[in-house]
């Protein structure tokens, strides 16, 4: 069983003590809101876990996992991570081929676009896309690529009411197929979450049970 | 492995609206052009410093894309996302410099004969100029690869990089331009072709480290 384990995390940015005493277990099947208010660490703590910020101290794991914990990681974070020049499929081949395979299948790209709304812009270049539509591709990343374990920073910022419930459902199938979803968000998630509030430092919550899923 | 969609779609970055891969070769020819009328009709004297000034030019010319070669990536977060990739960040780093060797140094090398025409360069010293830029510009474009991963969050960065990247080159242009002088002057180039030779492989294995260690203490 897929295991995230936190333990007495210890960041500093800029010489500022972000976070310190956090910890979390979260079991395979499971999705926890990182809430707090801003600068509260949310996406410190999240970018600490994809192994971008080196902690002072503590301990991030996977288990069970082969090799670096990262590449088993999806980060979407505010940044959406896409070229503008690039058509929407390119852009989702291009993330295909790095994070994933050096032959992606075609039809995954295409049903990764097609799930987050995209399917009818396959073939244009990013920069006409609205903000919500970018978000929507960088989404899609997630479903190109199998990846258990997502960290999302805000994912459905810029979003539409029924792009987040399409989100929704994408999340809780995620979940329902064994992934951990770990989202800073101020918004209720879409689906049934455990809460980790770094505001409370020190405070954690973990999330052991399995959580089950309702319709959002 | 992803190192060939990386380095294909830089490639295709740099030539595609507003990448800057065209100015490049503008600037080149641009530089070249001038050192004429700046000298005077002296064909003897523009022979003798021709394959210098065609070396000055090109250092410069490699500065120019320098500044977005990974700051680009940093602000888009595609940064990031390579970091969570399989690939080590090391041969991200290579993949990206040899990117911009192809996008930056090839036009201007496919340039440079007509750069040599306006200088007086002879045909035999020509190709001897065509050899040591092949040799030696992929050391620059590693070592301008670690200027720009240490500037890479710094706004207004290109001159910081120019300023970084610059000392480091001199020892490429010492024999660069030595190996076309020793050709000019009927001595073996081979010497200076060599060193030039290894002055790429050394920059070969430490530009990366050094730029990939840059790229993680950015955040």
């Amino acid at each position: 069983m897929l295991t995230l384990e936190i333990e007495d995390l210890e960041v500093e940015r800029g010489g500022r003590r972000v976070l310190s005493g956090v910890a979390l277990t979260v079991a395979e099947g499971n999705a926890v809101a990182v809430v707090g208010a801003n600068g509260a660490g949310k996406s410190t703590f999240l970018r600490t876990i994809a192994g971008l910020i080196r902690p002072v101290s503590g301990m991030i794991r996977l288990v069970p996992a082969e090799g670096p914990a990262s590449i088993f990681m999806h980060m979407v974070a505010h940044q959406n991570g896409i070229k503008l020049p690039l058509s929407a499929e390119e852009n989702v081949r291009f993330w295909a081929r790095t994070l994933g395979t050096d032959a992606p299948d075609p039809a995954a790209i295409e049903d990764a676009l097609d799930r987050v709304g995209l399917l009818k812009l396959i073939e244009t270049p990013a920069q006409f896309f609205s903000q919500g539509q970018r978000r929507r591709l960088a989404l899609a990343r997630l479903l190109a690529v199998p990846r258990p374990v997502w960290l999302l920073d805000e994912p459905t910022a810029g979003l539409d009411t029924a792009s987040r419930r399409a989100f929704g459902a994408i999340m809780a199938e995620h979940l329902a197929a064994g992934g951990i979803i770990l989202a800073a968000t101020h918004e209720p998630l879409g689906v049934a979450a455990a809460t980790l509030d770094l505001t409370a430092k020190g405070s954690a919550v973990a999330a052991g049970h399995t959580v089950q899923e309702g319709a959002p | 492995m992803s190192l060939g969609a990386i380095y294909r779609r830089d490639v295709r970055m740099a030539w595609s609206a507003g990448g800057g891969g065209p100015i490049g070769v503008i600037f080149y020819l641009a530089v070249t052009a001038v050192a004429p009328f700046a000298l005077g009709p002296d064909l003897p004297l523009l022979a003798r410093i021709g394959p210098a000034l065609l070396w000055i030019a090109m250092l410069l010319a490699l500065l120019l894309g320098l500044e977005r070669l990974f700051q680009a990536d940093h602000e888009d977060g595609t940064l990031d996302q390579l970091r969570l990739a399989d690939t080590p960040l090391v041969l991200v780093v290579l993949a990206k410099a040899a990117a911009h060797w192809t996008a930056a140094a090839l036009p201007l090398i496919a340039a440079t004969p007509l750069a040599g025409i306006l200088l007086n360069l002879s045909p035999r010293l020509l190709l001897v100029t065509l050899a040591s830029l092949v040799l030696g510009t992929p050391a620059l474009a590693l070592i301008g690869a670690v200027g720009a991963a240490l500037a890479v969050s710094l706004r207004r960065a290109g001159v910081l990089i120019a300023i970084l990247v610059l000392p480091l080159s001199i020892p490429v242009v010492i024999f660069g331009v030595g190996a076309i002088e020793a050709a000019a002057s009927a001595r073996s180039a081979g010497p200076s072709f060599a060193l030039l030779g290894a002055l790429t492989l050394v920059f070969a294995v430490v530009g990366p480290l050094a730029a990939a260690a840059a790229l993680r203490e950015a955040d």
